[in-house]
């Protein structure tokens, strides 16, 4: 604990009314990828731009470098880089002349050269931002997190509003700091993101850290069961499906049966043959691996989902 | 290269590559100038020498509209944001502001002078210390006073409704337009308390009189323009807001508001001793009359 980079201790911030953050602690160790994972509007943004600097806090303690977020502002902000979500440029920059321009603020540099061709944006060198399409945009807005070789990166919902394709490309990318060593805070809304970016990840919910461990624990936690969804013509009751044999946990998630078993073959089984019984029928039935998900939905009763 | 400095550079970039600038600080002005010189002045050297002070003030506050606008528009499109995050300060986005501004309008202020040479036939421009002078705290003060009211508005069309509330009264109540001894005696009182009157004055004095910069009626203007100039860059500074969603602070507008205090002390000043509406008057009279087309000797000093 005394050596992280990032420490988040009991951290609240409103807005107005509204308590986006309730009582969030964490830390981040060096060289860490550490992921906030929760849906939209669970406050992982508001967490990351105070880190950054850019917000200020109600209450509680948060150090990043060793710094105070608003008494050293301006110290901390060469130790960072932030890929920020609602962000722009304007129209009219080029791609090398943001990337110059950028890495201009800082007392410690990186070669613009090499982040163009990192990021694969050599060819668009000379093009004007406003030309640039949505992959090309956040590819740069990654790049220019990284003009000064910051200590601590953050990267704000990197993918989300990208094509598949194109989030593979960041993912590719991501790997890359990770295997540098970099020490990586991002959030996400993307489970699959999570668990295979991030050494630990948060798992955030109405401004409250609901889970943390690396993905691996946190799924064991979840009992390490496969889920099985169904969706029936009548309506079932989660505390009928969970005497079922073979069933570990069953809730009804907006509608649908999710079970969790540990031996799906039996929990199938029994499950048909209550259903036949009742004079129920099955419409569909999904079996998923064990994923963040799972660990979801048992801590909330509610999906993780965009 | 400080922070400052590449800001600069990088707004002087981008204004040239947008069009609009190409209109609110190319042809809206040399359109000024061609209507002032050609149809106000009739081409007489004399009159275009008279009509250059109105000309040039127009150049210089007209530069206050694409700089308010462009603040609000970083704004309002999470660019400032992007800043926020480096090092750069509230004081190096808004001073780049101001001497982006300065160097883009002083091209346009040369090329007048020199249209006014080759096309005019003007030999004499005045006092040429005055007049830089003057051009370059004008141009500083009205970029502050852009920056305030970038400050105080959360959307374009905010910021497009003031400065028309602002510009107005401006052009019509200084003399820019409508010669100040032609106006009706009511305008002449609310014009007083206008730092555009005084610009205009103060330009008008030193190119068509020739009146140096340590003299009352230049002196006067250089060094209200300077108070209001620091304090609304001042007030710009502690008003500025990063983020788009940032609330515009209660007592900002009452601040803002408070930039019109220097002219409005020195307009209830000028109200009583008619100073500066007497010079106006007297360089108005002077073109009108053709025995008088020089200053009179000690008049104005």
């Amino acid at each position: 604990m005394a050596n992280s980079v990032i420490q988040v201790e009991n951290l609240v911030k409103r807005y107005g009314d509204v308590e986006a953050v309730r009582g969030v602690s964490f830390a981040v160790e060096e060289g860490e990828v550490f992921g906030l994972l929760g849906p939209n509007g669970a406050g992982k943004t508001s967490t990351v731009e105070i880190l950054e600097g850019l917000r200020t806090l109600d209450s509680g303690r948060v150090s990043v470098c060793g710094l105070d977020p608003q008494r050293n502002a301006q110290e901390l902000k060469h130790e960072i880089g932030a890929a920020l979500q609602s962000t722009s440029l304007p129209d009219k920059l080029r791609v090398m002349e943001a990337l110059r321009l950028f890495s201009s603020f800082y007392k410690r540099r990186r070669d613009p050269e090499d982040l163009l061709k990192r990021f694969g944006l050599e060819e668009k060198r000379n093009t004007f931002y406003n030309q640039l399409s949505g992959g090309q945009k956040q590819r740069l807005a990654l790049a220019m997190a990284l003009v000064n070789d910051p200590k601590v990166v953050f990267f704000d919902e990197p993918t989300a509003g990208l094509d598949p394709q194109v989030r593979r490309e960041i993912y590719d990318i991501i790997e890359e700091l990770k295997r540098e060593k970099k020490t990586l805070v991002m959030t996400t809304h993307y489970i699959e993101e999570a668990e295979r970016l991030c050494d630990r990840v948060a798992i955030v919910d109405h401004g409250k850290v609901i889970a943390l461990g690396t993905p691996r624990d946190l799924k064991a936690h979840a009992g390490g069961a496969t889920r099985i969804e169904v969706r029936l013509s009548k309506p079932e009751t989660d505390g009928v499906l969970k005497t079922l044999d073979g069933v570990a946990d069953a809730r009804v998630v907006d509608g649908t049966c999710v079970i969790h078993s540990k031996r799906p073959p039996q929990a199938i089984v029994s499950l048909v043959k209550h259903l036949e019984a009742q004079g129920n029928e099955l419409i569909s039935l999904e079996i998923a691996t064990p994923s963040l998900e799972d660990v979801f939905i048992e801590m909330t009763g509610r999906r993780l989902r965009d | 290269m400080t922070n400052f400095a590449t800001l600069t550079r990088m707004r002087i970039q981008l204004t040239l590559r947008n069009k609009m600038f190409l209109f609110f600080s190319v042809i809206m002005p040399f359109g000024f100038f061609f209507l002032y010189a050609g149809v106000f002045a009739k081409g007489v050297p004399l009159g275009v020498q008279y009509f250059m002070g109105p000309v040039i003030a127009l150049t210089v506050m007209g530069s206050f509209w694409g700089l308010s606008a462009a603040l609000v528009m970083f704004r309002e499109q999470g660019i400032l944001r992007r800043f926020h995050v480096t090092p750069v300060t509230p004081s190096d986005m808004l001073a780049s502001s101001v001497v982006a501004n300065f160097v883009l309008t002083l091209p346009t202020v040369l090329l007048e002078f020199l249209f006014a040479r080759t096309i005019f036939h003007v030999t004499h421009f005045g006092d040429l210390l005055s007049t830089f002078l003057l051009i370059a705290l004008g141009t500083v003060s009205f970029a502050s006073m852009g920056l305030v009211v970038a400050s105080v508005t959360n959307t374009m069309q905010e910021t497009q409704v003031i400065n028309q509330i602002i510009w107005f009264p401006l052009i019509f109540l200084s003399g820019a337009t409508v010669p100040l001894a032609n106006l009706p005696q009511v305008a002449k009182r609310v014009g007083l308390f206008l730092p555009a009157t005084y610009l205009v004055t103060g330009l008008q004095s030193a190119i068509y009189w020739a009146v140096a910069p340590w003299s009352v009626d230049v002196l006067l203007a250089l060094c209200s323009l300077a108070v209001w100039g620091a304090l609304t860059f001042f007030l710009s500074a502690q008003l500025f807001r990063w983020e788009p969603e940032s609330k515009i602070p209660r007592r900002a507008k009452l601040l803002a508001a408070a930039t019109a205090i220097p002219f409005f002390l020195l307009g209830i000043w000028e109200n009583k001793t008619n100073r500066t509406m007497a010079q106006a008057q007297a360089m108005f009279e002077s073109l009108s009359g053709p025995s008088k087309s020089a200053p009179p000797a000690d008049s104005h000093k």
